[in-house]
């Protein structure tokens, strides 16, 4: 299948980039001073010794186990420590996701309705203003406002106890949750302003106000459906985004998610940990577009029936 | 031709259209400035300690000075070369790949058109600052081309897909047929009735490719992976006041707003290009 197919094009493509990272992980292993038998035999451990198409096949096969190998740096398990970051990632992308969702669809749907208002027009400039900042950028401001100001929120880390102590845990992810989400929602928003616009301006919608339904109520029954497609495709490629967007946002709040993993493996040179890594969020990737496909097609029943088209 | 209708017909929006334009040149255009003038000029030598530690804006040091006492509008204004370098550089490289590719696609064989189709959306699903890490990982030490060739990579892809669906669309019309029939090269076909009637749609897109490659850069930059001083982006100024952002708080804004200014610049232009283009377009 497609899915498949294109995780295992991921995973070759991965696995080339890594092995041309300079420097020999085994490296990693061994002090400043190590002699020649010392690297051998780190070399040996890690398995940088053998020849590529050797390594390429061991990696392929641990794959296929679901293993994911160990990390060389901690020597723990990466699909373990994988697990245990994503307690951090997951519950982050997916709160700051809802949140840009609740934001950007009831506004996205005011600023193409009342477009011609002051409070239409406002959002749309705001929305504007929301794609061109770094989200990075707003984590700083956010932390310089709430955690130093205010001192409301903590400016960073994550209780070392984890989820045992949910209400600090969730104050943890506060203001990234809230980082995240402004910068998602304005580009949501966006997405929604067009695609309402799109309906408002519709022929089946003017016909079913001349035949008497109110505006709200046409929007309500005709305009929902139609309009939600296109913004499904969009709401799937911003979640994708925003898991990954998790790993910038993770280092602005110093907090132990996938993304810093992913940091600290391309400094350490830890090739499984930061194989490990990518392999997961290209699945994650893979997996979400493979769904928005599907729901796509139950919300518009005419998209069962055609094939594949060109454009949207 | 129905030019004088179609201007009739926006003649409401005609004031508003040129605007976006204006407004987003002239943003742009103050950077542009600010970049060349770096070349010969800057207020201080980014190296030199020209006042305390973090000090307030002021007269001498319009954006104050970071924690070595160094003039933190120096490095803005050097910031701005860095930006359009890598936005230029990136989106050259991307459109050089992404059209080619594109217009290659859409000519192509049913089987070559479908894996080249195929092989954009894999590339496209394979996030670009992840790719852009990795790259910048691999080459020796962090620096800015690695940065550009990265992100002028992930480019590529996009520009690669939009150009194949617009070309596929213009290709199929009644005079490129006729062209085809009387004996045009496809060369001639590219250059005379293709590229002139999708430019207009992919410069659009090129200037929002510009903004987010800027973006992407100031992320990588943020996260340590950027060109290292004299070279600095925004992204690692920000870096740095993020740590003094206490007694300090100046200089994680003010690197922001000069990266604001310009992707909204970028950004203004592309929706002013649109507008110019395609005068029917509705105000969205």
């Amino acid at each position: 299948m497609i899915l498949v197919l294109s995780l295992a094009i991921a995973a070759a493509v991965l696995f080339v980039l890594l092995r041309l990272l300079p420097g020999d992980p085994a490296n990693a292993l061994v002090s400043v001073g190590a002699d020649p038998e010392q690297i051998a035999a780190a070399r040996r451990q890690v398995g940088s010794d053998l020849p590529l198409v050797q390594q390429f096949f061991q990696f392929v096969s641990s794959l296929a186990r679901f293993d994911l190998g160990t990390s060389f740096v901690s020597r723990t398990s990466v699909a373990a420590d994988i697990a245990d970051r994503l307690t951090v990632t997951v519950p982050l992308t997916l709160m700051a996701f809802a949140l840009a969702v609740v934001i950007s669809v009831p506004l996205g749907i005011i600023a193409a309705v009342k477009a011609d208002r002051w409070y239409g027009a406002a959002i749309s400039v705001v929305s504007q203003l929301g794609i061109a900042v770094p989200v990075f950028w707003v984590g700083i401001l956010l932390v310089a406002l709430f955690a130093v100001n205010l001192r409301i929120f903590p400016s960073g880390g994550f209780p070392a106890s984890g989820w045992a102590d949910p209400a600090a845990a969730l104050r943890a992810l506060a203001l990234p949750t809230l980082t995240i989400a402004i910068v998602m929602g304005a580009s949501m928003l966006r997405y929604v302003r067009s695609a309402t616009q799109d309906v408002v301006d519709s022929d089946y919608l003017r016909t079913a106000r001349a035949l008497g339904s109110g505006f709200a109520e046409a929007l309500a029954r005709h305009g929902l459906r139609n309009g939600a497609v296109p913004v499904i495709s969009i709401l799937g490629i911003e979640l994708a985004t925003t898991f990954l967007g998790a790993v910038v946002v993770e280092r602005v709040f110093t907090l132990p998610g996938l993304g810093s993993m992913l940091l600290l493996g391309i400094e350490q040179r830890d090739y499984p940990n930061v194989q490990g890594v990518l392999l997961v969020t290209t699945l994650v990737v893979l997996v979400v577009g493979f769904l928005t496909d599907i729901i796509q097609r139950l919300v518009d029943p005419r998209l069962r029936y055609s094939r594949r088209g060109d454009g949207k | 031709m129905s030019v004088a209708t179609q201007d009739d017909l926006s003649g409401g929006q005609k004031r508003r259209l040129p605007l976006t334009l204006i407004v987003g040149l002239i943003l742009v255009g103050l950077h542009v400035a600010i970049a060349a003038l770096t070349l010969f000029w800057t207020p201080y030598g980014p190296n030199d300690m020209a006042g305390m530690r973090l000090e307030a804006p002021s007269f001498a040091h319009w954006a104050g000075t970071d924690r070595l006492g160094r003039d933190l509008f120096t490095h803005i204004m050097i910031g701005s070369r860095i930006a359009i370098q890598v936005g230029a550089g990136a989106v050259a490289i991307g459109a050089l790949i992404g059209v080619s590719l594109g217009i290659l696609a859409a000519f192509a064989t049913r089987t070559l058109d479908d894996a080249l189709a195929a092989t954009f959306d894999i590339l496209i699903a394979f996030p670009t600052l992840l790719l852009a890490m990795l790259v910048v990982a691999a080459s020796d030490g962090a620096s800015l081309s690695s940065a550009i060739i990265a992100l002028g990579v992930a480019i590529s892809a996009i520009v690669a897909r939009l150009t194949r669906i617009l070309a596929k669309r213009v290709l199929e019309m009644d005079y490129i047929t006729a062209a085809r029939t009387s004996g045009t090269s496809w060369l001639q076909i590219v250059f005379i009735h293709l590229l002139p009637n999708i430019w207009p749609t992919l410069m659009v897109n090129f200037a929002l490719q510009f903004g987010l490659a800027v973006i992407a850069e100031a992320s990588l930059s943020y996260l340590g992976l950027g060109a290292p001083p004299p070279n600095a982006s925004w992204g690692r100024l920000l870096q740095e006041a993020q740590g003094t952002v206490y007694t300090a708080p100046f200089g994680a804004v003010a690197p922001g707003i000069a990266l604001v200014i310009l992707v909204i610049g970028v950004n203004l232009l592309a929706d002013g290009l649109r507008d110019y283009a395609d005068p029917t377009r509705g105000r969205r």
